[in-house]
């Protein structure tokens, strides 16, 4: 169990992390979301103790590790980059940890070739990392931190330099591959439909603070506040203000949008609506629907997906539709928003209402 | 008419084309060629020299030598006051380069990795002692040596370089080292080396070429450098270049042996060029390809 409590991390007068508390525990796979710059790296270098915090705690199994040198903790990082040791072939590469650990040969040769085919490089093993693809660097990265069992095993956007192919596979085995060994399992990426596909727990990061931890599913599905939200959408969160007035939320130009009853039980004021782009529809959607007017302005065809981005009001919406929808810019069409499918957060950006049921 | 067009377009640039080539294929050997005189010309008589009598030399102009002799190469293998220029040579200056490169490591390291209080003008100011001609300072290590009973030893020339040449591999290896990223560096440390395991077993590997780089420009200039090296030694420790100038005795100047002693200080400098020569121009990009 690895705990994070207070903890800050500030160089020079920069302040890289603020304050975050998290309990992680053995055998479970966390994600830490968040854009670039959001503090993932700082945060998984204070955890693997090549920082050390400026204030607060980090304790594995109850014991304080502040101060303990990185040799002596049980650790396994993967870098973005493909890091590996250029003049040494890539056994003995994998084999690495081990060879300090002053393991046996026989031992070395039966992990290193575990870990090898795990990661498909047994035809590799006598080539330096340099003659690989970038592919197998970075699996020749994975191999070393899988051999070496630790407790922690850290993910810094292991697959963001890969292609798309590559990244799906190893996405997938990735959990797999780390679970067996019981560790605790970090991946930092910037990517939300990543950490929905690898599930688990996820901490969302926006400028060094974590805005909320959780089950995966849970913070999709009720984010704490607005930059959660925000963070945790891809493509981004439409968002507007509003006035609510009884069981009506007003919006400027004269667009507005009934409240449900559970809606309308808030309090009148100032909220601020995020809806995703695939709960904005061009089609009305039975009876819960509400039509408005906008002008398109762009739209993206992704293939099986088209991105349709309308001008309703002063505000830019994104229509997240299926199928190619290829409509004139400047045309006026009809968008339905489904009040149902509403967050609502409150004007010091805290959720006030959710929807019901996850879609 | 569009067929016409098209071959008179097809003929234009190929005509152009070998215009060009056969006129830059003319002269394309002259410069090179003049260059390569001139620069081997002192060399080649110098060699021409060595192979001939006192008396050839002096007497006659010959663009070879008329009655070829070894003498003058005898002459330096027969004395040891000769030869031994040359093996003291060698002792300080792998002395030095040994030091140089020893001491420069670690400290291109830390500047290279690490921030510290007035860091960029220490780099600076390690530079700032290639600036002062080495005569400057050879009062001064005349007088210190002397206090501390080193006169005449290798170890003395070979100290007394580390003065320029600590600074020059400094920037060198800063340079290469800086081309290595630190994440190799944690990830040796996470994988639990401990810091000289990690330097001496992963990252002098990767430095190899710098550290290649360096040594050849501390052996450089160790060898070439005549003042300080005269300066601080009388006899045990002479070298061959402070020897060469000592060739004048009542019977005149032996031009023949001078010329032989001369051509084979040449060669472990070409050696040494030999060995290093693909990585040359990365040296002088001082690692920041």
């Amino acid at each position: 169990m690895l705990e994070l409590v207070g903890v800050t991390k500030q160089v020079g007068a920069e302040t890289h992390i603020t304050d975050v508390t998290m309990t992680l525990v053995k055998g479970s796979l966390n994600v830490l979301l968040g854009p670039t710059l959001s503090g993932k790296t700082s945060l998984m270098r204070l955890m693997a103790g090549l920082d050390k915090p400026t204030a607060g705690d980090i304790r594995m199994d109850g014991v304080s590790v502040v101060g303990v040198p990185v040799q002596k903790r049980n650790v396994a990082m993967v870098y973005q980059q493909f890091i590996n040791y250029p003049t040494l072939t890539v056994y003995e590469n994998i084999a690495s940890p081990l060879r300090i650990q002053g393991a046996s040969d026989a031992v070395i040769k039966a992990k290193v070739g575990k870990a090898a085919e795990l990661l498909r490089l047994t035809e590799h093993l006598d080539k330096t990392p340099l003659q690989l693809s970038g592919g197998q660097q970075q699996r020749t990265a994975l191999a070393r931190a899988v051999v070496k069992e630790a407790g922690l095993v850290l993910l810094d956007e292991p697959l963001a330099n890969l292609d798309y192919k590559l990244r799906e596979e190893l996405r997938a085995e990735l959990p797999k591959i780390f679970a067996e060994t019981g560790a605790i399992f970090v991946y930092a990426t910037t990517e939300p439909m990543e950490a929905l596909l690898l599930g688990g727990n996820t901490g969302c990061l926006s400028l060094g603070r974590l805005t909320q931890f959780g089950s995966t599913i849970g913070v999709y599905n009720r984010p704490a506040d607005l930059i959660t939200a925000e963070t945790f959408s891809d493509p981004p969160l439409n968002i507007i203000t509003v006035d609510k007035r009884g069981s009506e939320f007003r919006h400027t130009g004269g667009v507005s949008f009934p409240a449900t009853p559970k809606q309308a039980a808030l309090p009148d004021g100032r909220y601020t609506i995020g809806f995703r782009p695939h709960h904005l529809y061009l089609d009305a959607q039975g009876s819960t629907g509400t039509a408005t007017q906008g002008r398109v302005a762009i739209t993206e065809i992704t293939g099986s997906e088209s991105f349709v981005h309308v001008d309703v009001a002063d505000s830019r919406w994104v229509a997240l539709v299926p199928g190619v929808r290829n409509l004139d810019v400047d045309t006026t069409i009809t968008v339905y928003v489904d009040p149902e499918r509403f967050f609502i957060f409150d004007q010091t950006g805290k959720l006030a209402s959710a929807p019901a049921s996850a879609a | 008419m569009s067929a016409v067009a098209n071959t008179a377009r097809a003929e234009r640039p190929v005509t152009i084309g070998t215009v060009r080539s056969s006129n830059s294929g003319r002269l394309s050997w002259l410069v090179p060629t003049i260059y390569i005189v001139l620069l081997m010309l002192p060399i080649y008589w110098l060699v021409n020299m060595s192979f001939k009598t006192n008396t050839e030399i002096t007497g006659v102009f010959s663009l070879w030598p008329e009655a070829p002799t070894l003498r003058n190469y005898e002459v330096i293998f027969s004395d040891p006051s000769w030869y031994m220029g040359y093996v003291n040579s060698i002792i300080y200056v792998v002395l030095n380069t040994v030091i140089s490169i020893t001491a420069a490591l670690p400290a291109a390291y830390a500047f290279s990795r690490y921030r510290f209080l007035g860091d960029k003008h220490m780099f600076f100011w390690l530079l700032t002692n290639r600036m002062a001609p080495p005569a400057v300072f050879a009062l001064p290590f005349f007088q210190l040596y002397s206090s501390l009973g080193l006169i005449d030893t290798h170890i003395a020339v070979a100290i007394a370089h580390c003065l320029f040449n600590v600074p020059l591999a400094v920037w060198i290896l800063e340079g290469f080292i800086s081309g290595v990223p630190r994440e190799i560096d944690e990830t040796a440390y996470i994988d639990g080396y401990s810091f000289p395991k990690f330097f001496v077993k992963i990252f002098m590997p990767l430095i190899a070429s710098g550290i290649g780089v360096a040594a050849f420009f501390c052996f450089m200039f160790s060898w070439v450098e005549l003042l300080i090296a005269r300066t601080l030694t009388t006899t045990d420790a002479k070298p061959i270049t402070a020897i060469m100038t000592r060739t004048v005795s009542a019977a005149g100047m032996d031009w023949g042996v001078l010329a032989a002693a001369g051509a084979l200080t040449i060669i472990p400098g070409a050696l040494v060029i030999y060995f290093v020569r693909n990585y040359i121009a990365k040296g002088f990009a001082l690692g920041r390809v």
